[in-house]
């Protein structure tokens, strides 16, 4: 029972702020949920949400996975994108003619590359027991550059007929290609998760890496594969903005992506220290972070000011959410409670804080 | 009885410090090697100071943060926005340059207050907050104004042209002309406030509690320290210093641009690890971070004096980053096992106060 209020809150507040937001644009028009169908497929605000965000709904899964085993954030995901990127956009370039088979190609090769960068951030968190931001902060300083030299000029252009058609839409299918593959990507890992021991090993690990230890699971085999997995993630969020830019700009592709991924993880309620995760969160969370970036300019408000709005946001998000905040609100609701009045409500305010709602929950965030 | 530590055995602080240290001078040593004659002029080395005088003031401030356990990712961007204020205040009318200066601690101050308060006191992870103010600022940074300003204020543009002439230090350029040596003020700026820090890190009430808070929060609690306002105020320091920085940056330039300080926050991440300091708290040394920084800015300056492509200049960071960590966490599980004892004679070890 516990268990289940705790993670009730968890998503409840992202998808609050989902549905404050949501509010906000439909107060600004009502035609917000309006869908239409332009050259055979879908195209308004829904779609356009979920069409942005699928590259930072991918990393933030991954990102959620080495925030909970390793206790730290991964900040080169963005220029790990713009490397394996860089792969594909070369051997397709090379390969001569584009088909469906030289993409696949590539795109495995891709997907080796983000296997390797992840082995690499892996090994030094892993092994060698770096802190996860400064691990990564190697690749974030060199990253750019390696993307840079393999591509071997500035921004190569991969504009043909099948490559647009990944990023937008496939002829026949009403819904954009990129919503499509982050939704196939998205079952695939709750399958992975389901039918895997990985979600309780990398708790486990980032919970107590001894403890973890002694029940034996191999914490360095743990933080490896999260670090793999998430190589695998930023492979296929490379592979989604090349394709949907049509071109590879190596010094702007996913230009600070890290810093929403990570925000996408905090806003879905986990702790950033490791431990228990949610994916659902995150995912909420990125969704979150997209439809905020659209109702800034939906709202109309100065291009240049957008970024401090979202600061603004960020602040009063994290201020509900932080653990003095809520434990003080606990308290004034059982203070009021117990002022208005007899027997009765004394006994729900108790009945409620037995079933570990605010208080308890709140000292084991602490513990993390 | 408990076996009391030898005192001579160095500590972990002054340990990753020394290894900082030989390296800068190797790295130094091996740039006069290869380029003698830009290397060797006194004026390429007081250079490294003068012209990145705003660098290793942001690596300073983050430094104090990170020993205390936290992180800001801010302090590029406040400094952005420092300049940038600093420049729309002097263009504004007749304004005064002392204004400018108080304009500029007051921003950096405001931002410590706030990102110090949200994270000391309501307990919000320091990433995230400090996230959010980097973004503010940046937000800030260009509704305040979008194009480059330059400032053409007389008294001004004074102190930005000001330099110190050293005359007994200077070089004698190929046609045999004597060029006195000339300093920045910002690299005074700089050696003061190495100085301040390290003797409030070392011998304050204030850094000493800092150290043991970056170390244990909670021994440090049960130790009797106010953990939460320390904690507040490394924060707030360290927004001084990013303050500070930005009106040193604007004094160095002249110009207020939207580009100012962009990505000095990762810089000065790097500098502080490449320094000594771990970004797990309790463990750096100040004289480290201005060192790790000047290494880094001296690996950029062989670069360029090379001439390859500025592609690799990243990458060389990169790779010396890689070098530094693996480095530091090889030395630092050798100590762990005890099979590796490093211990200096008494009279080399730089301090004994260390952690």
């Amino acid at each position: 029972m516990a268990k289940m209020k705790a993670r009730g809150f968890q998503v409840f507040l992202p998808l609050s702020v989902l549905a404050i937001l949501i509010f906000i644009n439909l107060i600004k028009g009502a035609d917000y949920f309006s869908i239409s169908i332009i050259h055979g497929a879908l195209y308004g605000n829904i779609p356009n949400i979920l069409f942005g965000a699928s590259e930072l709904v991918i990393l933030s899964i991954g990102m959620t996975l080495v925030t909970s085993s390793s206790g730290g954030q991964d900040i080169s995901v963005g220029v790990a994108a713009a490397i394996t990127s860089s792969v594909f956009v070369r051997i397709l370039l090379s390969a001569g003619g584009i088909t469906w088979m030289t993409i696949l190609v590539a795109f495995l090769a891709s997907c080796v590359v983000g296997i390797v960068i992840g082995t690499f951030n892996g090994a030094l968190v892993a092994v060698f027991k770096v802190q996860p931001m400064v691990a990564t902060l190697i690749l974030y300083t060199a990253g750019r550059s390696i993307a840079f030299l393999i591509d071997g000029r500035l921004s190569p252009v991969i504009a043909n007929g099948l490559t647009s058609q990944i990023g937008s839409v496939i002829p026949g299918i009403p819904i954009q290609t990129p919503i499509i593959l982050t939704a196939v990507f998205i079952v695939l890992f709750a399958v992975l998760l389901k039918t895997t021991n990985l979600k309780l090993y990398s708790q486990a690990v980032g919970n107590n890496q001894k403890a973890a230890r002694l029940n034996g699971i191999n914490p360095v085999r743990i933080k490896f594969l999260t670090y793999m997995i998430l190589g695998v993630c930023t492979a296929v969020a490379g592979f989604i903005a090349v394709t949907k830019a049509g071109r590879h700009d190596s010094v702007n592709l996913l230009k600070f992506v890290e810093m929403d991924a990570i925000l996408a993880v905090a806003i879905g309620g986990n702790a950033l220290g490791g431990g228990k995760f949610s994916i659902s969160g995150s995912i909420i969370g990125a969704y979150t972070i997209e439809v905020l970036n659209r109702t800034l300019l939906r709202l109309e408000v100065d291009p240049e000011a957008i970024k401090a709005f979202k600061a603004v946001f960020i602040i009063i998000l994290m201020v509900l959410a932080s653990p003095v905040v809520r434990e003080s609100a606990a308290k004034g609701t059982r203070w009021v409670r117990s002022r208005l009045g007899g027997a009765v409500q004394i006994q729900t305010a108790v009945g409620i804080d037995a079933a570990g709602l605010p208080k308890s929950d709140i000292s084991a965030k602490r513990e993390e | 009885m408990n076996a009391i530590k030898r005192k001579e055995a160095i500590s972990n602080s002054n340990l990753l410090f020394a290894i900082a240290a030989a390296i800068f001078v190797l790295m130094y040593g091996f740039a006069i090697l290869t380029y003698p004659h830009s290397f060797l002029q006194y004026q390429t080395f007081f250079d490294l100071f003068s012209l990145n005088a705003p660098l290793i003031i942001i690596t300073l401030g983050l430094s104090i943060v990170m020993i205390g356990g936290g992180i800001d990712i801010s302090v590029g961007a406040v400094t952005g926005l420092v300049t940038m204020c600093c420049a729309v205040f002097l263009e504004s009318g007749a304004r005064t340059v002392g204004g400018s200066v108080l304009l500029a601690l007051g921003i950096g101050i405001g931002f410590g207050l706030l990102q110090g308060f949200l994270i000391a006191y309501l307990e919000i992870q320091p990433f995230i907050i400090t996230l959010a103010g980097m973004f503010l600022a940046n937000g800030l940074l260009t509704t305040i104004h979008k194009d480059p300003l330059n400032v053409t204020m007389p008294a001004f543009v004074q102190l930005r042209d000001f330099e110190i002439v050293i005359p007994w230090l200077g070089t004698t350029n190929r046609l045999g002309y004597f060029i006195p040596l000339e300093i920045k003020p910002g690299a005074v700026v700089v050696v003061v406030l190495v100085v301040l820090l390290v003797v409030l890190m070392h011998w304050s009430r204030f850094g000493r509690n800092l150290y043991a808070v970056g170390g244990n929060n909670q021994s440090a609690l049960m130790l009797g320290i106010n953990v939460k306002r320390t904690k507040f105020f490394s924060y707030v320091l360290c927004g001084l210093l990013s303050g500070i920085a930005g009106f040193v940056f604007i004094m160095t330039t002249g110009a207020g641009n939207v580009g100012n300080a962009s990505g000095f926050e990762m810089k000065a991440i790097a500098g502080s690890i490449i320094g000594g300091t771990m970004l797990s708290g309790g463990v750096g040394n100040l004289i480290g971070s201005p060192v790790g920084a000047l290494t880094l800015l001296t690996i950029n300056e062989l670069i360029r004096a090379a001439g390859v492509n500025s592609n690799f200049q990243a990458i060389a960071s990169g790779m010396l980053l890689c070098i530094f960590i693996v480095l530091q966490s090889v030395v630092m599980w050798l100590r762990g096992t005890d099979s590796f004892k490093l211990a200096l004679p008494a009279w080399l070890v730089p301090s004994r106060k260390g952690n």
